[in-house]
């Protein structure tokens, strides 16, 4: 049987996979040469290799030069390929799981719900007089509870609830819980001014320079999350199809959601936690994605991880130097590129928001 | 396979749509459900392939529905319902593949099997030119193919087609209607659809099955089902029967 090249099921193709390697490499090199102190790319390649075992490359950098490689650029940028792949793939999978093109986890209230629950736990913890600069360990956990807590929420009240239900419908649910959640953490902040300052500064998004602890505290729910989402890419398609037609098809679609659901808000909570609120990440990186490499999400999840770390270690990247010396938070870039872009979705919708 | 439909009883939201049912189509036999809007066609279709809760009992070849897995389920039973779904961006080939969900595991992906599953459908049902293309780029009658294709790779041996037609002109209807009749032959499937035209229902089904509130009013050879008296009765329609070449002509009259 002869088969033309078209008539091959939607795979990862290998020239996307090499795709998103390259962006993901030439991101963290750009990460890591560009700042305060511009190091030539091709030496910054040299000292990433240094890191493996048995490679010895001389770079011709300088010890400072290199500590601010290792020391305080790659911290920053791997946590950037983190968030960002994250905040990608959770959005892809949010819009897969409600059939919804604007699913993302801010315009669900995933990322409020999530903030609540960090802004309780830093509130506490500055009242409880602990002031060490790394955020505790139970910060996930906290955002996690608050990220289950508003999509369920926002589910209820989007979806369960009307019969009528469009696209928007989840959309405007969303608003609504963003809005109550966002009103509990500013209630919850006056409540505790002292905690005031740390908590606008992480709520406005920013990837912090706290050297590898927040990397560390962020990776087991990465991979956890990447692992559960990346193995359901076929059902997520299968769920394409309405709940309907994937019961007779022989698959469990309220079980399947649930999985995805759990497993996105794990990943969203994770990057709220160490991140803060940086968004649309989650709109943009899917939408390019599903333009040019198709609308599977057998292509799509894999890429959103690897497109999504790279835009916003380039996000961040910009955040840190359009503006020297100051930083301007990455959410707020984000937010500058991310606005236009949903008017353009909502757009191209056409009709299907009515 | 035989499917064997007794005492079925629904209720959607509380409110009972169907009140004890009793349906038989034997193995190879084409049983069309007609009956006015709001019978419950819809419904019954639905719980047989198992997309609903009911009281009663629905038998696929002597088992019970509900003694088997989805999975085992949706390679005995395919559904195409009244308005399929068309995930935006997906090729024809992909939806296609989508009806071996029950044979690839969970978490998975298609064998070499599955994958000529598909081309063996998509060539027998003149598909093949369409499978790179964009399902939403399809005509109505394309379309209607291809949700053909999904349910006939699932290789259930039943297939339930609620309106099969409904969305199509009366050209592409009749092609379509063909269509499954030529499968039903060759494959030896037995069919289960629901269908508004009355003239079409007589001419493809071996049987009909006249449903009126939930109720099974009349059934039987499509000459002994469609009577002026009966469709008067449930349609609350003046019509004129006329004996076709393949089963009583519908036709509407003024009173």
């Amino acid at each position: 049987m002869t088969l033309g090249p078209a008539a091959r099921p939607a795979r990862l193709r290998p020239l996307w996979l090499v795709a998103g390697a390259v962006a993901v490499v030439a991101a963290a090199l750009a990460g890591l040469a560009f700042g305060p102190v511009t190091l030539p790319p091709g030496s910054v390649a040299a000292e990433l290799l240094n890191l493996l075992p048995g490679v010895r490359i001389d770079s011709g950098l300088t010890e400072r030069e290199v500590a601010i490689i290792t020391e305080l650029r790659l911290p920053r940028v791997v946590l950037g390929l983190i968030v960002g792949g994250m905040l990608a793939l959770a959005g892809t999978a949010y819009q897969g799981v409600f059939r919804n093109p604007l699913a993302d986890p801010h315009l669900l209230g995933v990322a409020s719900g999530a903030g609540l629950g960090v802004t309780a736990v830093i509130a506490g913890r500055v009242a409880a007089g602990d002031a060490t600069t790394n955020l505790p360990v139970g910060v996930p956990v906290a955002a996690f509870v608050g990220a289950v807590g508003a999509v369920g929420l926002t589910y209820l009240l989007g979806v369960a609830g009307g019969r009528g239900r469009s696209p928007a419908t989840l959309i405007l649910a969303g608003v609504a819980v963003s809005a109550f959640l966002d009103a509990a953490q500013t209630y919850l902040m006056q409540r505790h001014v002292d905690s005031l300052r740390e908590v606008y500064s992480w709520l406005l998004g920013r990837l912090a320079t706290a050297g590898w602890h927040d990397v560390r505290m962020v990776l087991p729910y990465a991979v956890v999350t990447a692992a559960v989402v990346l193995a359901h890419r076929r059902v997520l398609d299968v769920l394409g199809v309405g709940d309907a037609e994937a019961t007779a098809l022989g698959l469990h679609p309220q079980r399947a959601r649930l999985v995805l659901l759990a497993a996105a808000s794990l990943g969203t909570a994770a990057a709220v936690s160490v991140s803060g609120l940086i968004g649309f990440v989650g709109i943009i990186v899917p939408h390019t994605l599903r333009m040019l490499a198709g609308a599977s999400h057998r292509v799509l999840l894999p890429l959103s991880v690897l497109f999504g770390g790279a835009f916003l270690t380039l996000t961040d990247l910009v955040a840190r130097t359009v503006a020297t010396p100051a930083e301007i938070p990455i959410g707020v870039v984000t937010a500058f590129l991310g606005a236009p872009f949903f008017v353009l979705v909502l757009r191209s919708m056409g009709g299907r928001t009515t | 396979m035989t499917v064997h439909v007794t005492g079925l009883r629904v209720a959607l939201d509380g409110t009972p749509i169907l009140h004890g049912v009793d349906l038989t189509v034997a193995a190879g036999e084409w049983v069309t459900v007609i009956g006015p809007n709001g019978a419950g066609k819809s419904t019954l279709l639905r719980a047989v392939g198992g997309l609903l809760p009911f009281t009663g009992t629905v038998t696929i070849a002597g088992t019970e529905l509900g003694r088997l897995a989805r999975r085992a389920r949706a390679r005995r039973v395919a559904t195409v319902v009244q308005s399929p779904v068309v995930p935006p961006g997906m090729a024809v080939l992909d939806y296609v593949l989508l009806g071996r969900t029950p044979y690839i595991a969970p978490l998975g992906r298609e064998s070499a099997a599955d994958l000529t599953a598909v081309h063996d459908v998509l060539r027998r049902l003149d598909l093949e030119p369409f499978a790179s293309r964009r399902l939403e780029t399809l005509s109505g009658g394309e379309r209607q193919r291809v949700f053909l294709a999904r349910a006939l790779a699932q290789g259930a041996s039943v297939l339930l087609l609620d309106e099969p037609t409904s969305a199509l002109d009366i050209g592409h209807q009749q092609e379509v209607l063909e269509l499954v009749d030529r499968l039903r032959r060759e494959n030896g499937l037995t069919v289960l659809a629901t269908m508004h035209d009355l003239t079409t229902a007589g001419e493809y089904a071996d049987r009909l099955v006249l449903l009126a509130d939930g109720r099974v009013a009349a059934a039987g050879p499509p000459a002994d089902v469609l009577t002026e008296t009966l469709l008067a009765e449930h349609y609350r329609v003046r019509v004129r029967v006329i004996p076709g070449d393949h089963g009583p002509l519908v036709v509407p009259v003024r009173g």
